[in-house]
């Protein structure tokens, strides 16, 4: 068992310091390098050709609107945009890597020294972006056996159909002063990029799918040293929810390693979503030479400054202006707002908005009910299978009285369980509320049989009484009863 | 054993088709047949396909029967070097490591060939990888030298030469990284051509050194090239590095180059190219053509370019590095050869890659990944190749500073005539001195052409004489090119290339 410090001990002696690389696959429709389709979920190794294959002979050619996707990504972060850089190849075996080298971009990036802003707790935090970089994603290998990683597995199987999509590597610097806020700053931050990404709309960024993927490096220095540790890098971390969940275990694991008097190790950990712990990958002390070279298939990219200027000028509104004026306009107090922003469901409520609720209501349904959800599923909003347009349904349906909250609840869960759309789901579950006064009467009367001495209470003027009757009746017509209705029809009877 | 139809030019062949005076299919059967009778002896082929070959001649049979001739060549049959993907026809790049892989694509001029309508006779055989200069590191076995079956036809599209020289084939396409279309050229007596730097699709080329490679025409004349030269190049949107330019008229430039006249024209004798490390003989035939292209007008200025001496060096660098790169494909796991490892129960993807590697490359191939691989490595990428890249630099600027001088260099394109097989297979420094002439086009990506300058006194054997022009003027090649070939075939009483000498061998 991994030695851990109390968070807040190893916080008393150490000062963590971040830094985030963030792969993200472009929305765009072909890849990289060939003009192959990359849309998600397509049977393996359908969407393929010599290009992508690497076979013999196939050359590269680049793929404009990912260049394009590139420098916003870069201008959204302030980055300075190369006005001439080329692709390196990055050599190293795999199978899953048709070339066994992947094209990438090494000492002259498309984009690099920018910074943008992330807020935790109302307290803002600059981080530094060293570098923003064009890429191929390699295939996907399925390690078959009882272990399901590589070691242990009877065979591999690999799809090349994610062979050559197009990524965009961000690189912070390192972020310092963060204090025990780091976790949440490294959350925050991948939030903020996600939410950056999803505005300029060139990625779908779906953590769960793996369209945004994020390594954690993190290192301790003795408080006041003026020095960095040394870091690991934690792979595999694809929600928001672990981002924050191994830089915490992280600062706790090499506190203990400290403590110890030992040294940390610079190497590559793997995150393990279902124990929330990290363990040691390879060590980088040994990593490989990847002999980087400049990519001679093809030629340099220049973008023109007239091209960058116009891009620049098209940029939609950062995330911050974006998010003073939204907070106005739906009239959030801050501690909404943060904790809209906090749980990534600005962009899922303003959609829902946007599609007919009120902004309590949206908010309202996604950082309740759905978040909850969510919590327990130990995803992200995004990732549940209901849009905001559903959301927004099913709140008109509340307003116009076919549905209460508890019925809402209902419906929430047949449109998760897949059952289709709001209204199909209250068609099929018999959701609707009953305000019918042929149905309520027969339950009304029972109630009223059933509990004589209420009655008479009420009878007697004691209006107040009448909870306990509609509670009855609720409960025979399981929920769907209009209450306001059976309240009426219960004081007529006894009036 | 030759007929007319097998020792006529392309552009012969191409004018008895346009006017009716043979078919497609006659002379592709005649080229078949003369495969057939002398490929045992010359092996210049790794896979004849006959029947593709007897079904496009039909085809253009028909088109030409129509009025609906594709190209001016269309129906004249053509060989292809191993190493350019063909869709349905075996490619191995002359290595085990892809035998029997069959790609599911055509190379963009292997394309550009069928959309003209030429028969593909087949695949021609080449040094591993086109790692050498001889044809003997294909791992199929060499091929041999028309002009005399003991020695090497040049390499490393030694296949391609041979079957032109031979006759099998009235115009091939080769590939020239370093010199590897026009030292066979020179040492088979034929001519090929290295088309500037982007001139040419590479998409399709199995590549050793993507920014060296290039494809270029082997023929028997400098029109014959021409007319190839225009089917297979220009722009390719597959190809990111090829030229958004039209492929000068190189037709018309040999054409006119085909009067004999060239007044007015500088031509440039590079003095690092010549002298000393050159054999007599190649270097007399050399002299005596220059001064053929003075008396037919030319200009001749000595132009200096020192970088070039450091030309061999910065290859042998950059080549190798981009080689060890690209090889890296080759793992058994997508195509191609696979081996698992002796005596290991349930090898990893690792050991099969090992073993597989091991077993298919030859010792060239392993050779130059080694080189490349440590070249490239951290701590010494600035000394080899990034030094290598700022002699390639200085090799640009003194070919800047002679054509400055001259329309065109001149050199011997090898120093020596074609050597005995095997003669310098174990000594690979000796081996890459054949390269010596040719290197520097490829390092600057200028076009470089050989033309045959007859036969060296002392051995009987083909001297090959190399012109060099600057960036996309590829059609001065083609005049002064033409030019030589007709003042010395006038001097000669005809062309230097018979199939007697072949012939008799294969009789024997």
């Amino acid at each position: 068992m991994t030695d851990l410090v109390d968070y807040d001990e190893a916080l008393a002696a150490y000062d963590p310091a971040l830094g985030l690389e963030v792969h993200v696959e472009l929305g765009t429709a072909t890849k990289m390098f060939c003009g192959c389709s990359t849309v998600f979920g397509a049977e393996p190794n359908t969407q393929v050709c010599p290009t992508c294959l690497g076979l013999p002979g196939s050359m590269p050619a680049v793929n404009a609107v990912a260049v394009e996707s590139a420098i916003r990504i870069g201008l959204a972060l302030n980055c300075e945009i190369a006005e001439w850089c080329r692709f390196a190849r990055k050599n190293y075996f795999y199978p899953d890597m048709p070339k066994n080298f992947q094209t990438s971009q090494y000492d002259e990036p498309i984009a690099f020294d920018g910074w943008t802003e992330v807020e935790v707790d109302g307290e803002t935090f600059r981080v530094e972006i060293e570098r923003a970089h064009m890429e191929e994603d390699t295939g996907k290998s399925t390690h078959v056996g009882t272990s399901g990683r590589i070691h242990g597995a009877d065979y591999s199987l690999v799809d090349y159909n994610r062979a050559g999509i197009p990524l965009i590597e961000i690189v912070t610097k390192p972020i310092l002063g963060t204090r025990e806020k780091a976790p949440a700053v490294a959350r925050a931050y991948v939030a903020h990029l996600r939410d950056l990404l999803l505005g300029l709309g060139v990625s779908d960024v779906r953590m769960e799918q793996g369209s945004l993927r994020c390594d954690v490096n993190l290192s301790l220095s003795p408080i006041g040293s003026g020095t960095l540790g040394t870091r690991t890098e934690t792979k595999n971390v694809n929600s928001l929810r672990s981002v924050e969940r191994a830089a915490r275990y992280e600062v706790s694991r090499q506190a203990a390693v400290l403590r110890s008097g030992a040294s940390v190790t610079q190497e590559t950990r793997h995150w393990h979503e279902d124990t929330g712990v990290t363990t040691s990958g390879r060590e980088k002390s040994d990593a490989e030479d990847y002999r980087y070279f400049p990519e001679p298939d093809l030629v340099p990219v220049a973008p023109s400054r007239e091209w960058v200027d116009e891009l620049r000028a098209e940029l939609p509104e950062p995330p911050r202006v974006r998010r003073a004026r939204l907070q106005e306009a739906w009239g959030f107090s801050d501690l909404e707002m943060r904790d809209t922003v906090g749980a990534g469901a600005l962009g899922l409520v303003e959609q829902t908005i946007a599609a007919g609720a009120t902004p309590q209501a949206a908010r309202k349904w996604w950082l309740s009910e759905l978040a909850r959800r969510a919590n327990e599923q130990g995803t992200e909003l995004t990732a549940l299978p209901i849009t905001p347009e559903q959301v927004a349904r099913i709140q008109a349906l509340v307003d116009d009285g076919s549905l209460n909250d508890k019925l809402a609840r209902q419906v929430f869960d047949g449109v998760l369980a897949g059952e289709g759309d709001p209204d199909a789901v209250v068609a099929s579950r018999g959701l609707a509320i009953v305000s019918d006064d042929d149905a309520l009467g027969d339950a009304v009367d029972q109630a009223i049989a059933d509990n004589p001495d209420v009655a008479q209470k009420i009878r007697d003027g004691k209006h107040a009484a009448a909870g306990a009757l509609i509670g009855a009746v609720m409960k025979q017509m399981r929920g769907q009863a209009d209450a306001g209705r059976v309240r009426e029809l219960i004081l007529e009877r006894l009036a | 054993m030759t007929t007319p139809l097998t020792t006529s030019t392309a552009a012969e062949l191409a004018r008895a088709l346009a006017a009716g005076e043979t078919t497609s299919v006659e002379l592709t059967q005649a080229h078949l047949d003369r495969i057939e009778a002398t490929d045992g002896a010359v092996h210049a082929f790794l896979h004849v396909d006959a029947e593709g070959a007897l079904d496009q001649a039909r085809a253009s049979d028909e088109r030409r029967a129509r009025g609906e001739a594709a190209s001016d060549l269309d129906g004249v049959p053509v060989a292809v070097k191993d190493v350019l993907a063909t869709e349905g026809l075996p490619t191995t790049c002359g290595s085990r490591i892809l035998e029997g892989w069959v790609p599911p694509y055509d190379a963009t001029v292997v394309r550009r060939l069928k959309e003209a309508g030429l028969p593909i006779l087949g695949k021609t055989n080449m040094d591993e990888f086109a790692m050498g200069s001889s044809t003997e590191h294909s791992a199929y076995g060499p091929t041999r030298n028309p002009w005399d079956l003991e020695r090497i036809p040049g390499g490393s599209g030694g296949g391609s030469a041979a079957a032109v020289a031979a006759y099998q084939a009235p115009l091939a396409l080769g590939t020239d990284t370093g010199g590897s279309i026009r030292q066979p050229g020179a040492v088979t007596g034929t001519v090929g051509v290295k088309p500037t730097y982007g001139g040419v699709s590479r998409y399709g080329l199995v590549a050793m050194a993507n920014s060296l490679d290039q494809v270029g025409p082997v023929t028997r004349t400098v029109l014959d090239a021409a007319l190839l030269h225009q089917v297979v190049g220009g722009h390719d949107p597959l190809d990111s590095t090829s030229l958004d330019q039209p492929v000068p008229d190189v037709v018309a430039a040999a054409r006119q180059g085909a009067s004999g006249d060239l007044a007015g024209v500088r031509v440039g004798v590079v003095t690092e190219l010549g002298g000393e490390g050159y054999q007599p003989g190649v270097q007399q035939r050399f002299d005596e053509a220059v001064e053929l292209l003075v008396g037919a007008g030319a200009e001749v200025v000595r132009v200096g370019c020192p970088s070039f001496t450091h030309a061999l060096a910065a290859y042998y660098l950059l080549m190798p590095s981009e080689a060890s790169s690209n090889l890296a494909r080759f793992d058994a796991m997508r195509y191609g050869l696979r081996v698992l490892p002796d005596g290991v129960e349930a090898p990893s993807a690792e050991e099969v890659m090992r073993a597989t590697r091991d077993a298919g490359f030859g010792d060239e191939v392993k050779r130059r990944i080694i080189l490349g691989t440590y070249a490239l490595s951290s701590g010494y990428y600035d000394a080899y190749y990034g030094q290598a890249q700022k002699v390639r630099t200085l090799i640009q600027r003194d070919f800047d500073r002679a054509f400055a001088q001259a329309d065109v260099l001149v050199s011997p394109t090898s120093p020596t005539t074609a050597f005995r097989l095997g003669e310098k297979l174990d000594d690979p420094l000796a081996m890459y001195l054949n390269d010596v002439a040719t290197i520097p086009a490829n390092l600057a990506g200028v076009p470089g052409i050989s033309v045959p300058a007859g036969l060296a006194p002392e051995d009987d054997l083909p001297v090959g004489l190399q012109l060099l022009a600057p960036i996309a003027a590829d059609d001065r090649l083609y005049r002064v090119g033409a030019a030589l070939e007709a003042l010395l075939e006038q001097q000669w009483g005809g062309p230097l290339l018979t199939a007697d000498k072949l012939d008799e061998a294969v009789a024997r």
